[in-house]
């Protein structure tokens, strides 16, 4: 039957290995009431201290008004990041130009970051087939497959070492895509191939309804690590100058040849996506647990404690970044016109003749048949 | 009591799951929500978390534990939340389910159903809307099954579940709600390998199965002329026998699929009519597919679909030839 109890700490005799053997730290330089050793804190300009806090905003402010588009019917089923901007800001301010970034949807300031638009971002979420044309100009793409991109990370790292590139490749996906074959093989060859890859899981403990503990039997992703042969490490994905941090030395592991294993612990405070109920499967009291350890205040708290936060009006930063989000959204609302070209557009560098052939009769049909544009609903906008 | 497809998979299952103890339902989210669809609502309340099983995101191992459990004795129904996610689990398909009877010469089988839903229209994102029925309908010992009725699903899927061989249950997910019928509380089942006879006509034979059909049906209210319309039901094994006298009869047949029109299954069907009733045309066969392209993102992904106003031209061509 398939259970999943956690194994009893057992006093094994060697030669016997187990995960008891080998307690899993969570590297944190800001805990939860905000307390920290000033020793441990990054060494980091005071703009970029302040950087970091209004990219967190805007993570913020991206995830709260996606959602409000959605149920407008402005926007496509899209998932909340609330919650991960420590995990999402932190693991993309470390990048740096020429690094890529793949990702499955939750990482949107990370991508930002690397120069992606955010109309190209909103774009994607329309269902606009040319938004990844220009994530793929920043190096960026974001891979639906859950999993599926991770054998094609370990494959740019390679690329990397080959030219000898000074990049790095990051890989961003959740927990439950660790339970993919695809994961298993993408990092275990990364391995082998001393490929500058880092391997960068947000940990948000819940996999649509299946939380971790059902997910794997393993305490914690870093630790599979030392299964492959890779350098692992668990950080509080909520606290952003840990993530930031252990982010920095783990590009600098993967330029060395040391390919990474990242675990992001941190949580999904709303649904995996706009088509989910969550509290179908998990308690409010969780989840409130978990806003008690909102990442943005936990850093607004160190800002105060650092006396930065007197340089900080949040209430007009707030008023910027939903600005510059009304100006991408009316820039993806302005995006067009489409025509039905696209759609054979790029599935092969030259368009054969059966596809051209395809496309004229689309073409035609459209023209000739009255009534089949009643049938096509072209949506959501954009 | 008229019920949707996903009222009747769920039936289905739970008629099933009381009748075999042996019945082991699994799939990511199936358990403790009843499924992204509800199919498998209330499953795991009434028998319990050893028989409905939420599993780790990985397909391999649902569709390999399939497999294996079914090489045990037991009777696993495995659920793919999309069919879209099938591929990285098509490799167990084919290398073991679909011949471990014939490898192991009959010591071993696998009866076993792997349940997953198919097609375009519900605004989902990239990898949730294909339809490949006709890949997976190209291994041998892999039955391949499209429901396109609530009470078809439900004699259907009691027949998979039955079934001595492997069953690729494939839903057509755009209908999971908009048809509805009857559904008897009864004990049936709706055989393998049989095609159904919507409607019976004299001057075309329309062949279409799943999502496809309510659009078929629709297009041939539009015509003037006698149709015969046949739900396959079954992709692979086929009931070329009730394709082979319908067009022999009618001497003009339209395929309708979703999926992209080369190698689809639709190919397979008019290579059939060509070995069998060649003389008996009075036209060549028409086909009415999807394109060959990736199905394209939400916002335009209704321009792929066959709508009826296409199927009615297609069927108006092959009457006019």
């Amino acid at each position: 039957m398939v259970t999943n109890t956690s194994q009893e700490a057992i006093d094994l005799d060697a030669p016997w290995i187990s995960q008891e053997d080998l307690p899993v730290e969570k590297y944190q330089i800001v805990d939860e009431d905000g307390g920290y050793d000033p020793d441990d804190v990054p060494d980091l300009e005071e703009t970029e201290f302040l950087d970091l806090y209004r990219w967190m905003l805007v993570e913020k402010r991206y995830a709260e008004r996606m959602i409000k588009l959605q149920r407008r019917g402005q926007m496509g089923t899209v998932g909340s990041s609330r919650g991960h901007e420590a995990s999402i800001v932190g693991s993309g301010y470390a990048l740096q130009d020429g690094d890529w970034l793949l990702g499955m949807g939750r990482e949107t300031s990370a991508m930002l970051q690397r120069g992606v638009s955010l109309r190209d971002i909103i774009l994607f979420w329309r269902g606009v087939e040319d938004a990844q044309r220009f994530l793929t100009e920043q190096n960026c793409m974001i891979g639906i497959s859950v999993g599926g991109y991770l054998p094609m990370t370990t494959g740019v790292g390679w690329g990397m070492n080959l030219t000898d590139t000074d990049a790095v490749v990051t890989a961003h996906f959740g927990d439950g895509a660790t339970s993919t074959g695809a994961f298993h093989e993408a990092v275990n060859f990364a391995g082998v191939l001393d490929a500058p890859a880092i391997f960068y899981c947000q940990n948000n403990q819940w996999a649509i309804s299946t939380p971790f503990e059902k997910q794997t039997n393993a305490n914690s992703i870093a630790q599979r690590g030392l299964g492959y042969g890779v350098h692992g490490i668990r950080v509080d994905g909520n606290d952003v100058l840990a993530v930031y941090d252990a982010m920095r030395e783990a590009r600098e592991l993967a330029r060395a040849g040391h390919p990474v294993l990242f675990e992001a612990l941190t949580y999904r405070t709303e649904g995996h996506s706009t088509s989910d109920d969550p509290t179908e499967y998990r308690g409010r009291e969780e989840v409130e647990e978990w806003l008690e350890r909102d990442p943005i205040e936990r850093y607004e708290s160190f800002l105060k404690s650092e006396g930065l936060w007197d340089a900080v009006d949040k209430e007009a930063l707030v008023a910027e970044v939903d600005e510059e989000f009304s100006a991408a959204v009316e820039a993806a609302d302005a995006y067009g016109p489409r025509d039905v070209d696209e759609l054979f557009e790029y599935v092969y560098e030259d368009l054969p003749p059966i596809l051209r052939g395809q496309l004229d009769e689309m073409e035609g049909d459209l023209e000739d048949l009255d009534d089949l544009e009643a049938y096509i609903e072209r949506r959501p906008k954009g | 009591m008229a019920e949707t497809i996903i009222n009747a998979i769920n039936m289905a299952l739970r008629e099933e799951m009381e009748r075999d103890d042996g019945v082991v339902v699994f799939g990511e989210d199936v358990a403790e929500t009843g499924g992204v669809f509800r199919a498998t609502e209330g499953l795991k309340e009434q028998f319990g978390g050893d028989r409905v099983v939420d599993t780790p995101l990985s397909e391999i191992a649902i569709a390999g534990g399939a497999v294996g459990l079914a090489v045990f004795g037991l009777r696993p129904v495995a659920e793919i939340q999309f069919s879209g996610f099938l591929p990285p689990a098509f490799d167990q398909l084919v290398t073991h389910a679909s011949r471990i009877r014939w490898r192991t010469r009959g010591q071993w089988s696998a009866p076993m159903v792997v349940r997953t839903p198919y097609g375009a229209g519900i605004r989902a994102l990239e990898h949730h809307s294909e339809s490949l029925e006709g890949a997976y309908a190209h291994v041998p010992g892999l039955q391949v099954v499209i429901p396109s009725t609530p009470y078809d699903t439900k004699g259907l899927l009691k027949s998979a579940i039955r079934s001595p061989d492997p069953v690729l249950f494939m839903e057509p997910k755009h209908i999971y709600r908009s048809v509805r019928e009857d559904v008897p509380d009864d004990d049936y089942e709706v055989p393998i390998g049989e095609a159904a006879v919507r409607r019976e006509g004299e001057d075309v034979t329309v062949i279409s199965w799943g999502a496809m059909m309510q659009k078929t049906l629709e297009a041939v209210d539009r015509i003037d002329a006698d149709a015969e319309v046949i739900d396959l039901r079954t992709i692979s094994p086929m009931d070329r026998e009730t394709v082979v006298e319908s067009v022999k009869k009618t001497g003009r047949c339209v395929v309708v699929h979703e999926a992209p029109y080369s190698g689809g299954w639709a190919s397979e069907i008019i290579a059939t009519i060509n070995d069998e009733v060649l003389m008996y045309l009075e036209a060549p066969v028409e086909r009415i597919t999807g394109y060959d392209i990736p199905v394209p993102l939400l916002s335009m992904e209704d321009y792929y679909i066959p709508h009826p106003p296409r199927i009615a031209a297609g069927i108006e061509d092959v009457l006019d030839y």
